[in-house]
């Protein structure tokens, strides 16, 4: 009977590291509507490397050159430069619709954006296409949101 | 409860389960202990600890199998068309299987050996062997692609192969059946195999860097039939040794007139020795013809090319390359163990298992301990090279593997059962029964200089009752060994593709992080690639037609195509634009006589197709991609030869001319 005592704590023990919170998983379900999904999330940034974009008021006409390069192969098969949408989104207003550093963020991170972010999400489900990593270098995704703005009207 | 009484109850324990045994030991039921499942459960998500590359036989493939899961992870086409993915159908594959007898859609794929650096596996390359008309492949582990296959002249039946030097200078090919030299007159009657039958063993040459294979030389040896072969490690690295059967020379019912002598032999050569004389310009030019297949990365595409000489040296001109040592009896397996001293013979006509000495071998030859010679070739005498023979291991022995404890494991072909035994003392530790009648074994790097401790694998020929019935033909089995304790414990069977000969294992980390996960668009310079929409087109060159396509998800470019003509041959060259892991498109057209492309992210892939009438032909994507996959579709027109419609090609705006869809012209 004395060994039957230790087991009994191990196995209790074991139950309560299945259980991540510690906390009996039947008082949790109601709670959970009303807390936040991901309280750090920034939706303005959005979720990857990126953090300040430095952007300036007048246009790169280099970058921009070089965004364009970038969209004939990876970004054009699916999305136009007008606000008609295509595969995806049209790209008309979409440097007033999110911040710079959503936008490269977006496009460097897509899986982790699309799974978490809720403008993205929102967009997948008119789409119901998940947009492919087409695996940007830095530099790329840079000259792509200027070749973006340049479309967008900055001069 | 009392200790005492608990031994008295484990002991009872024991003493049932050992009943059950020998009452019934070849039911599998209690050959498998409780935790065999836990063993070889793999957590959903999580990854198997080694990868098994498994030879397909008479499938021609290999495919790849996690362990200890037993889970078949992909089978890579090697010396078959494939269907699946449109290897050896599509333009640039199609070269890869070309030989100097034109192209050849199917072989029997024996055994792999995976590239190695100071005896270890290195996870670079997979070589394979194409046993029916004489190839050798070499597989890129960072693609899993078949990069390579060159074609062996003065070869028949290349079984003895593919098996490298220790730090893959050369892979290794014996030819199993002796045939006349190709230059010679081979119109000769075969009862004159004596007289001209030769054996020949080539050594392909591997650049260290991009791995690319060279016939460097072939040494000519007495018409016998050489059956596997292993380097030496270590001490013998300079080494290497065959398995030779037929020593009688016989032409018909081998059966029985290849079993007559006691002993054939295992043929030693000093292939260090062999390379320096050919380096010194040794050996005669042979006017040959044989096929060197490479696949470039870049292009996407193959080049066959046909070679027209080889370097030959017939070995009895050069005393000090070749020695035979006797073995009983007609010996399979050519092994040796990992401190290269020992190699072990495997008579599988012989009651017991010779294990040779290196040591006394070079002592032998240093004082010519010989009994004779064969065909001009000094035989060593048995005792003078032997270390000792393993007594009554059972019957059949075929093939060796080596543990990390200095054990070996030798499959037994007619008593089905793997043995374990003491390398050193010869003593037989264990035996454990498989189902049935188990070819060869595999432990991860058990022929290197590092094997693995853990699992051992039996590839069985038959396999009767282990699986659900599916008519006739059965699925042939695999049999998951632990052998890291005392005793091996069966712990998994699992069913295999075609029929597995000899396998290879390697710890999944020397392979997983070096795995590419898509080709880059930038670095694709395939003749025909599409870089973006902007690029795509359709040219016209007499009645040759080449649509540059795209494909994303989830639409082609274009999806529109007109004025292809009866009498055109069209080339559909689609890049897939993608770059992504694990974005593969598909592409096929109706009535196309080859098969479907399945185009990785950033490749180019082409498909040939002859319209055979005229009428609108739809193609689409054959891989379900996206949500759209349904919609990744199109269509070309086909029209009468000499008829005016344009070429035209579009996607998106070739919409109906009236709001109520009235028929364009």
């Amino acid at each position: 009977m004395k060994r039957i005592i230790p087991a009994l704590i191990i196995i209790s023990a074991m139950y309560a590291c299945g259980n991540q919170n510690g906390s009996p998983a039947v008082a949790k379900s109601s709670e959970e509507k009303t807390e936040p999904a991901n309280p750090s999330y920034d939706p303005n940034r959005g979720e990857g490397k990126f953090k300040n974009v430095e952007v300036s008021g007048k246009l790169d006409a280099a970058m921009a050159e070089g965004g364009s390069k970038v969209f004939a192969v990876k970004c054009g098969a699916c999305h136009k430069t007008t606000n008609e949408k295509l595969v995806g989104p049209g790209w008309k207003g979409v440097t007033e619709r999110h911040s710079a550093p959503w936008i490269m963020n977006f496009i460097t991170n897509t899986d982790e954006m699309l799974t978490k972010d809720p403008k993205a999400q929102a967009q997948l489900e008119i789409c119901l296409v998940r947009m492919p990593n087409q695996n940007l270098s830095d530099g790329d995704a840079r000259n792509l949101l200027e070749f973006m703005r340049k479309n967008d009207g900055v001069k | 409860m009392k200790r005492s009484k608990c031994y008295a109850i484990a002991a009872a324990s024991i003493a049932i389960i050992i009943g059950m045994q020998s009452c019934k030991p070849k039911n599998a039921g209690n050959a498998v202990s409780s935790d065999a499942a836990a063993k070889t459960y793999v957590t959903p998500g999580k990854y198997d600890e080694y990868y098994n590359f498994v030879s397909g036989g008479f499938s021609g493939q290999m495919s790849v199998y996690g362990l200890p899961s037993g889970r078949l992870l992909k089978v890579v086409p090697i010396f078959s068309v494939n269907p699946e993915n449109g290897y050896g159908y599509s333009e640039e594959t199609k070269p890869m299987l070309n030989t100097s007898h034109g192209s050849i859609p199917w072989d029997d794929q024996h055994h792999l050996d995976l590239s190695q650096t100071n005896g270890e596996v290195d996870g670079r390359w997979i070589f394979a062997n194409a046993n029916n008309t004489p190839r050798v492949a070499r597989v890129n582990l960072a693609t899993f692609h078949t990069d390579e296959i060159i074609e062996l002249p003065n070869s028949a039946g290349n079984h003895s192969s593919p098996f490298i030097t220790e730090n893959t200078e050369y892979v290794i090919a014996g030819t199993r059946f002796s045939v006349p030299p190709d230059d010679k007159n081979g119109d000769v009657p075969i009862n004159t195999y004596k007289q001209n039958f030769k054996g020949t063993i080539s050594f392909i040459s591997v650049d260290k860097d991009n791995g690319n294979m060279d016939i460097a030389f072939q040494l000519q040896c007495p018409g016998v039939n050489f059956d596997l072969s292993h380097a030496g490690k270590g001490k013998s690295s300079g080494w290497f040794f065959f398995s030779c059967y037929n020593t009688e020379q016989a032409n018909t019912l081998l059966e029985v007139n290849a079993s007559k002598r006691d002993k054939d032999f295992i043929m030693a050569v000093n292939w260090k020795k062999a390379a320096e004389l050919v380096k010194a310009g040794k050996g005669r030019k042979q006017a040959v013809k044989y096929a060197s297949n490479r696949y470039d990365e870049k292009t996407h595409t193959a080049t066959s090319t046909i070679k027209t000489e080889v370097t030959v040296m017939d070995v009895k001109d050069f005393p000090g390359l070749v020695y035979f040592i006797p073995c009983p009896k007609s010996p399979h397996g050519c092994d040796v163990d990992p401190s290269g001293e020992y190699i072990v013979g495997s008579g599988k006509l012989a009651a017991l298992i010779p294990v040779f000495s290196f040591d006394k071998l070079v002592k032998a030859i240093d004082e010519k301990a010989f009994a004779g010679d064969y065909e001009g070739i000094p035989v060593i005498k048995y005792e003078a090279a032997l270390y000792g023979e393993v007594k009554k291991p059972g019957l059949g022995p075929l093939h060796t593997e080596f543990d990390d404890k200095g054990n070996a494991y030798t499959t037994m072909f007619v008593s089905s059962e793997v043995v374990k035994w003491n390398i050193k003392d010869l003593a037989v530790l264990d035996r454990a029964p498989t189902y049935y009648s188990p070819g060869h074994l595999m432990i991860p790097g058990g022929d290197s200089k590092k094997p693995s401790g853990k699992y051992l694998v039996a590839y069985n020929k038959i396999t009767k009752d282990r699986f659900l019935p599916t008519g006739p033909e059965l699925a042939q089995s695999a049999q998951l060994f632990d052998i890291s304790g005392d005793k091996m414990q069966l712990l998994l069977d699992y069913p295999t593709i075609g029929e597995p000969h000899y396998a290879q294992g390697i710890a999944a980390s020397l392979i997983r992080e070096k795995s590419i996960k898509f080709f880059k668009i930038e670095n694709n310079n395939h003749p025909y690639v599409s870089k973006g929409e902007g690029a795509t087109k359709v040219v016209r060159e007499g009645n040759k037609v080449h649509v540059y396509m795209t494909a994303i998800r989830s639409h082609l470019t274009p999806d529109n195509i007109e004025g292809i003509k009866m009498g055109d041959e069209v080339y559909f060259h689609v890049t897939n634009i993608e770059q992504d892991w694990d974005v593969p498109h598909g592409f096929a057209v109706k009535g196309a006589a080859n098969a479907e492309l399945l185009i990785m992210p950033g490749e180019t892939s082409s498909l040939k197709w002859v319209p055979d009438r005229i009428g609108i032909f739809p193609f689409y994507c054959t891989d379900f991609c996206s949500a759209l996959h349904q919609e990744m579709s199109g269509y070309v027109r086909v029209s009468p030869a000499g008829s005016s419609v344009p070429l035209s090609f579009s996607t998106g705006t070739n919409l109906p001319k009236n709001e109520d869809g009235a028929p364009n012209k």
